[in-house]
Parts: structure tokens; sequence; C-alpha cells
């Protein structure tokens, strides 16, 4: 290991985002700048942002070793992120959440809920809701970064994972939105680099768009166990409603597909642009961006087979076998892949743009758990709207303990657990948010009772299908066990692998129309108030 | 297809090129576009036809 050269460019690294850091720091002067950068942000630095917060080493690392395992129908996911997650998100989301979060004065996702449909509770619901479960993602982005650094410098697990975590909240903690958006485009450009550089070395060393076919011709290697669950091969899809199937187009593919819509930490950058003209112009950066980096990770994941299989003659969950547990750790397959088969250099360009990856999104995570916390619960729930003074502070609070969590989960979360981790947050964001953020935004007939009772519903269901069905979650978490004495209440039945969101997302939408239909509508005057030309900015 | 196993991986593969496509010339077209400028123009609640659900 070349330790001069890794220390140099380390170092530089952390230079450049300490500055940028300060940067933000010193231009915080409101509370409008600590939550929403001053609501001035370029178009080019809010898709940056917006990409590189929703891009993580979850992504390149945890999901880049899910396609290695089912293969490049992860690429439907891709799809998903793209067409929904960037085109639908910002065209039909992202103007409305800008205009009407404007007109409310709203600085933060859930302030934006609770202030459409007048309701403290449901702003304080949906913080407490980000605060308490968002540490699930945050710590999988966490494994992420430091998987990558145990495989490629031969550290030990646990202090790359303190040391890291310590940056990231250091930054976040002292520089509010500002200093978040500046270090996420320097930290976006760097992710568009490295895995640029990927895409191409990695076609280059497998046999060029040719590797397809040879990827395609290695299905007669998928291990039997899996061929039983459907495993029809790295360039197939699972059988149709296989256990596999279930998993892949249920968990991973619709879970964070859907869920991205709903997700606190990225509709808030919407919040952060001047006007609807720089969500157009950010829809270019946007979508390469995106395809740049789940495109190019689902798509070497899944190439990985082949490189491993022409170099070892073994695949890639063959390659990552933990000796303790006797099980593949699907999390290490990137790492592993970008250590044997690339360069020394690259290698540490690749750790700085993962590094970066998950700072980003680290920093976006840690942000929204503290505004949560200090604007949402704290301030505008339980202090009523008094004290504004305290946001900011109780915010540092909130991120405070959120980190803590964020470790102890980081330190207990079992082997190959990045992109369902991940894939759960998402799906509760989509099962609890969706339904409510859909309506506040575009169903003036919603009501509060109809949007609380969706939210709480949705909640609800998520957590009971995670606790006694999902055998995936039911079986680790070991609650059902106690209760009822078996790993799942569906165990056997293709129930216990269908993922939470499928049956929580349509309860939780029905019960708020049905309630919003049941119940008085809205006045006109105070939907004029969200929807008709109140001056940007104003109060509400 | 393009060497693929079956044709929902190639066409997830397709749809990733087309919906970056779409955001890239989507972009281009609608440079200038500002939602606020078109308000004055039309009420601001005549976009909506919600009302009637």
């Amino acid at each position: 290991m070349n330790y001069e050269l890794l220390t140099i460019i380390l170092a530089a690294y952390v230079l450049v985002t300490g500055y940028l850091g300060w940067l933000g720091y010193r231009k915080t002067r409101s509370a409008a700048d600590y939550l929403l950068a001053g609501r001035q942000v370029h178009p080019l630095l809010m898709s940056l942002a917006y990409g590189s917060t929703f891009i993580s080493t979850s992504a390149i690392v945890g999901f880049g070793g899910a396609a290695a395992l089912f293969g490049m129908g992860l690429l439907w996911l891709t799809f998903f992120n793209i067409f929904l997650g960037i085109f639908i998100a910002f065209l039909l989301f992202g103007r409305r959440t800008r205009r009407i979060g404007a007109a409310l004065d709203a600085h933060t996702f859930p302030e934006l809920l609770g202030r459409r449909f007048g309701s403290r509770f449901v702003q304080g619901f949906a913080g407490t809701t980000i605060a308490c479960l968002m540490p699930l993602y945050a710590a999988a982005v966490m494994i992420g970064g430091a998987r990558f650094l145990e495989v490629q410098l031969g550290l030990e697990y646990q202090l790359a994972l303190f040391v890291f975590a310590v940056v990231v909240a250091a930054y976040v903690f002292f520089g509010g939105l500002k200093g978040v958006v500046y270090t996420d485009a320097l930290q976006g450009t760097l992710m568009f680099v490295g895995m640029f550089i990927l895409l191409v070395a990695t076609y280059s060393k497998v046999g060029g768009l040719g590797s397809h076919q040879a990827l395609t011709e290695l299905a007669s290697r998928v291990p039997p166990p899996l061929a039983e669950q459907g495993h029809r091969g790295w360039t197939a899809m699972p059988a149709l409603f296989s256990p596999l199937w279930w998993q892949l187009v249920s968990t991973i593919i619709l879970g964070v597909g859907i869920g991205v819509l709903a997700q606190p930490q990225l509709a808030v950058r919407f919040m952060t642009v001047k006007s609807g003209k720089e969500l157009n112009r950010a829809l270019i950066p946007g979508g390469i961006f995106i395809l740049m980096m789940t495109g190019v990770a689902f798509t070497v994941g899944a190439l990985t087979n082949l490189f491993f299989y022409q170099t070892q003659g073994k695949i890639a969950l063959a390659m990552v076998m933990d000796p303790a547990t006797g099980k593949p750790n699907i999390d290490k397959i990137i790492p592993t892949y970008v250590s044997m088969a690339m360069p020394e250099w690259f290698g540490y360009v690749f750790m700085l743009s993962l590094l970066a990856a998950a700072m980003s999104t680290l920093s976006g995570q840690f942000h929204a758990i503290g505004t949560s916390f200090g604007r949402d619960l704290y301030q505008q729930a339980l202090a009523g709207g008094r004290h504004q003074e305290r946001t900011v502070p109780i915010a540092r609070l909130g991120i405070f303990a959120g980190f803590v969590l964020t470790i102890v989960l980081a330190y207990n979360l079992p082997a190959g657990i990045i992109a369902i981790a991940t894939a759960l947050f998402f799906g509760m964001c989509a099962a609890v948010f969706l339904p409510a953020y859909v309506s506040a935004l575009f169903w003036k007939r919603a009501t509060l009772p109809g949007i609380i009772s969706g939210m709480v519903t949705g909640l609800l269901a998520w957590g009971l299908w995670v606790l006694f069905v999902h055998e995936k979650e039911s079986a680790a978490l070991g609650v059902c066990m106690a209760v009822f004495g078996k790993t799942s209440l569906a165990a056997g039945t293709k129930w216990a692998v269908v993922d939470p969101l499928i049956v929580a997302l349509p309860l939780s939408a029905i019960v708020t129309v049905a309630v919003s239909l049941a119940t008085r509508p809205i006045a006109e005057n105070v939907l004029n108030r969200c929807f008709g030309g109140s001056p940007a900015g104003s109060p509400a | 297809m393009l060497g693929f196993g079956d044709f929902w991986v190639a066409l997830a593969y397709i749809l990733c090129l087309g919906s970056t496509l779409l955001c890239v010339v989507y972009g281009i077209l609608h440079w200038n576009d500002d939602e606020e400028m078109a308000e004055p123009v039309h009420p601001p609640d005549e976009d909506l036809d919600f009302e009637e659900v």
C-alpha cells in the first residue's frame, strides 16, 4: 500500500471539505439559511446535491453487491431512479413542493405537510417518524463506507466506521444546509469521475459489450440453492413470483424506486431553488448523474461475476464467504472487485468518491434528523411555534442523538444488510408519507383527519408487517418468535417474502382517500393560501 | 437482445438510457420555462381539476 499517496489524497480531500463546510458555516446567518440554504441555490448545485444525497455507498456498494447476487434485473431500479426519482420528482413534485413550500414558508418536509393541513400534530408525527427511523438508512450508508475502507486499506472495520462518522457529524453540525450543498457539489463531481472510470475499466476488462453474452452463458454456474429460489442467471429476471423475484421486485425495485418520491432529505432540496426554471435545468445533470451512479454500479456489480469467473474460476458470491458465518457477505463484493481488478491509484480515487458519496448522503440524513427533531418535533409541535431561537441548537442536539443511534446500529446490524436496510427505510417513507405528500401537493379535497389516519395506518401496517410477517426482518428482530413462537406468522407462504410496502402503501392510500371523502373539506380560504399566489417567502 | 438472457432485462437497459435522454431533452427544451411567469396569466387554481374528485 502506498501510504504517502494515500495520505496526500485524503488530506487534500479533508481540507477542501473542511473549507467548504466552514464557508457554509460563515454564511449561515438565519434559520432559513441553516434549514434551506437561503432558497437561492444554483440548479447545477441543487441537482448535484440532490443526486449525491440520493446516491450513497448504499447504492454503490450495497446495491452494487445486490446486483452481483440478483444480476442486471436491478437495472429496473435505475430506470425508476431516473424516471420517477428525477423526471417525475423534479417536474411534478419538485415544482409544487417549491411553490407551496415558499407560499407556506415551510422549512422542512414535515413542516410542508403540517402547514398544508394546518396541523402541528402532522408535523410532529412526521418529524418523529423521520428522526427515529432515518438512523437505519444512515447506518446502511456508514456500513458501506466502512466495508470499503476495511477491504481497501486493511483497516479494522470498527475504527474506520467511527473516524468516518465523526468527520461527517462535525461538518453537518456546524454548516447547516449551506455547508451541505457546497460539499455535496464537490462530492457529486468526485463520484461522477470515479464511476465513469469504473465503467470504462470494467467493460474493457471483461470484453466490452460482448461481455453481456458471456455473462448470460455463465447462468449454468448459478449455485443450485439460488436456482431453486428462482435465479435464472445474471442477465435475466428471476422466475416470476419466485422468492427471489419477490425480493428483487417488491423490496429492492419498488421499495427504493417508489420510496424516493417521499424522501424528506430529498424533498427539502426542491425548496432550496429560486424558481421552477431551475428545476427544468436541474433535470439534465440530474438524469445523467443517476445513470452514471446506479446504472454503472448495477451493471458492474453483475459483471463482477464474469471477472471473478475468468480470473479466479469462481462467481462473486464465492469470493466473499465470511469465515465466521460460512455465508457470503454481498456488501464486500464491490470493494473486493475494486481492490483486485483495478490499479492501486484507482482504488484510492474510488475510495475517495465512495467516501464522498457516503458523506453527502449522511450529511443530508443527519440534517433531516436534526431539523425533524429541532424544528418539527420541538419548536413546532411541542413548543407551539414559540422559541424560534432554539431551533438550531436543538437541531444540533438531534443530530448528535441521531449520530449516536446510527453508530450503535452500524456496529450491531448483521453482514450483507446494506441494501435491505436502505430498502426498508425507503419503503417506510413511501407507506407513511407518499399518500400525504401527493395529497398535499395535488388533491385539495384531502382533509386533516384523512391525512392523519392515512399516515398512522401506513406506519402501523408497515411496522406490523416488518415485525410479524416479512421473514427477513421478523426473524432477525425476534419479536414474532417471542410472542408467537415462530419466525413469521406467514412462514412457508409467499406472504413471508412480500415486502411491507406492497401492503402498507395501498392501505395508507385507501384510508387517506376514504377518510378525507367522509370528512368536511378544508375551507377555500385556507387552500388559497397554499395554492394561490401568496408571494414567495411570506409567512403563512 | 444485446446479449441479455431475457427481454425484461434488455428493456430495463434501454429504458435507463431512454429516460436519461428524456431528462436531457426536456431540460434543454424547457430551459427558460418558469411556472411563476405563467401564474398571472392563468389564475392559480385553474390548473387544478382535482376539486371535482
